[in-house]
């Protein structure tokens, strides 16, 4: 079993701490992305998974045993990086078959293999090429084959994408995500951790997603409870495209928030979902998806000025001004029927599905009683 | 009003071609000029290696009659004389005594820099810095001042009139030179290849021989070269150390021809000149282009 257990990871670079002990547990095929923002330490991490970098305390197990001393080519552990890192006087051949020459495999065995794996990656017609004459979707293609023919227990992925162009990245996420449920389906150990920066890359990868920040777990969860249950502000704000919009508020009542000088009105159906501690200083967080317009003044609602106006195609990206702060709402651009134009005034209703309390001090989510 | 514009623009475009053709002309002049000038310079440096080409093939008594290079009776009597030497030993030996010396030498300062540059460029371990910069220290340190204490620390280790002194401390990484050159060219080289070598599988020694002597290739080949081209030429190193002329190298042995004969025989002393400069000007051009890529690029394209 190919189960990735982190147990109080930690790592200090002199006498700043970059990992500050965490749990994580990676179940036996499981696709595993980690989240943050630049510094979060998740690529620390993923160093410290693959035996690159020492940890400095805690432990870390591969299938049940520990691998905190052992070298990066015993963890069973198999990694693809950035920037390819192909070895660029080989021809690919020889990059893929690799690993497999150094523990002197039969030639019959290599050549086996390396025609497998680059039939899986459709890579046969470049095997007699040097790294150089690959475009970045080749190279990626063939680090993804010189992991794969190690037949490892987890793989490991370094922001494998974040070198293509944006068309190129969406097709290699379907590949690799496509490649994660051939493996499994053929009965070969698939465990997967995956480091980007990128929110969309995790939303759509995952089956489940580590969010970092400074080198803390933020929330583990697949992609539909962290998009719809995120545990802090910090998730909430990094997670979903606009970003999620902050307003601080007071509480009124469990059914009331006043915020910039306004009452927003969450409904009753909302007080239910609110922990019973409930104190009065909140953050309020509204997706920009859950945000209706109306035209004419209505009670509960946010009045604002439509500041600017992006049209998207399918939608439309209305920035509003509700006093000091700018709030984004996303609507459909049919329903929207550009009604609304810059300066004008509108009211702005949260969908109480949509909104979420976080208590101001400590930036925890308060609205996920139920 | 059209008919205006019209000439007017026709008389432009006559300006336009007579200002181009102009140009032309004077960018050709400053071209010529300035290749004259490089040539002139470049001969005028070029000129005594020329002149001694030519004065090789000239007798005795015209070498100082004679101030031009073309030679008036061409005669091979400098080069046979001269091979034959005054010793019972002829240039044949002091080109295979020079040879056993350069060998040797440039194979163990490869593998032994290549080592130490690995070693300071890639890993961490106590005091590097201290060592590092004293390594660089004896950079600065002119070679005069260890001649007598090496001298001395060989002669008890009983290695006076054999190679070893020549040998051994390049094997030792000894030319600070060299591992400043690898380190540099080493830190240019991003370590992702060599991180997944490690994943693959691969141990340091593996890593070193398989991924990072490929790439530090160029830097080597420059330093192979420079290696060959200052042994070939070391005077003082064969001067101190060897005694016996049967172990002679060829920079010591041409100083013997002048030693030995009462009467300089210069067409002999001249022509085994030539040959000496030969081996070391046939390797550098032909590695050439190895030779620039080594020292001028600090690493590999992305």
């Amino acid at each position: 079993m190919a189960r990735l257990q982190l147990r109080n990871l930690e790592k200090d670079y002199g006498s700043f701490r970059a990992v500050h002990g965490i749990n994580l547990d990676v179940e036996d095929g499981e696709f595993m992305v980690l989240v943050g923002p630049s510094g979060c330490a998740k690529s620390t991490t993923l160093r410290m998974i693959a035996g690159l970098e020492r940890i400095t305390g805690g432990e870390i197990r591969i299938g049940g045993e520990l691998v905190n001393e052992k070298p990066p080519g015993d963890r069973g552990i198999s990694m693809v990086f950035q920037n390819y890192a192909l070895y660029p006087h080989m021809k690919v051949r020889k990059n893929l078959s690799f690993s497999m020459r150094l523990k002197r495999r039969p030639a019959e065995e290599i050549e086996k293999a390396t025609e497998h794996v680059s039939g899986l990656l459709e890579i046969n017609p470049l095997l007699d090429r040097l790294p150089k004459q690959l475009s970045g979707g080749q190279a990626q293609r063939v680090a993804v084959g010189r992991a794969l023919i190690k037949k490892p227990q987890v793989f490991l992925f370094d922001e494998p994408l974040s070198n293509l162009d944006a068309k190129l990245r969406a097709s290699m996420r379907v590949r690799i995500t496509d490649l994660h449920k051939r493996l499994k389906a053929e009965g070969q150990q698939a465990t997967v951790v995956y480091v980007t920066h990128d929110q969309t890359e995790a939303m759509t990868m995952g089956d489940r997603i580590c969010v970092m920040k400074d080198g803390h777990i933020m929330q583990v969860a697949d992609p539909v409870t962290l998009y719809n249950r995120p545990s802090n502000t910090f998730v909430a704000g990094f997670i979903g495209s606009p970003e999620m919009n902050f307003l601080d508020g007071e509480l009124k009542g469990q059914t009331h928030v006043k915020a910039a000088d306004q009452t927003v009105a969450l409904g009753d159906e909302f007080a239910r979902r609110l922990s019973a501690e409930t104190s009065g200083e909140v953050t309020l967080g509204i997706r920009p998806q859950h945000l209706r317009i109306a035209e004419a003044e209505t009670p509960g609602t946010l009045k604002g000025k439509v500041n600017h106006i992006e049209f998207m195609g399918h939608e439309v990206y209305l920035y509003v001004d509700v006093g000091p702060r700018r709030l984004i709402a996303v609507v459909p651009s049919a329903a929207y029927d550009r009604a609304a134009l810059r300066d004008d005034w509108v009211w702005l209703s949260p969908d109480s599905k949509g909104v979420h309390l976080f208590d101001r001090q400590t930036g925890e989510n308060i609205s996920l009683a139920i | 009003m059209t008919e205006h514009v019209l000439s007017h623009d026709a008389s432009t475009v006559g300006e336009i071609a007579g200002v181009r053709a102009r140009e032309q002309r004077r960018h050709k002049a400053s071209i010529a000029l300035r290749y004259f000038l490089l040539a002139a310079v470049g001969l005028l440096m070029l000129y005594p290696l020329i002149w001694l080409i030519g004065a090789s093939f000239k007798t005795n008594s015209e070498i100082f009659a004679n101030p031009g290079f073309w030679p008036e009776n061409p005669t091979l009597d400098g080069y046979i004389k001269g091979w034959q030497t005054s010793t019972p030993y002829s240039f044949g030996t002091f080109f295979l005594n020079t040879l056993w010396i350069v060998i040797p030498k440039v194979i163990g300062t490869a593998i032994s820099c290549t080592a130490v540059a690995y070693g300071f460029a890639r890993f961490d371990f106590p005091f590097k810095k201290v060592l590092f910069a004293s390594l660089i220290a004896t950079l600065l340190l002119p070679n005069v001042v260890t001649r007598i204490p090496q001298y001395l620390l060989f002669r008890d280790l009983g290695w006076l009139d054999s190679f070893l002194p020549l040998w051994v401390p390049s094997a030792f990484a000894g030319d600070a030179f060299f591992v400043f050159m690898l380190v540099q060219f080493l830190r240019a080289i991003p370590r992702d290849m060599e991180e997944a070598a490690r994943v693959d599988g691969a141990t340091t020694w593996q890593t070193l021989i398989f991924i990072v002597v490929p790439l530090l290739m160029p830097a080597l080949i420059s330093v192979c070269l420079f290696q060959f081209m200052w042994t070939m030429n070391d005077f003082l190193g064969p001067l101190i150390y060897i005694s016996s002329v049967d172990k002679y190298p060829v920079s010591l042995a041409l100083k013997l021809s002048i030693d030995t004969t009462e009467a300089f025989e210069w067409n002999r002393v001249l022509a085994m000149s030539v040959l000496a400069l030969t081996p070391a000007l046939a390797v550098f051009f032909l590695a050439q282009k190895y030779f620039i890529d080594g020292i001028s690029s600090g690493g590999i394209k992305g």
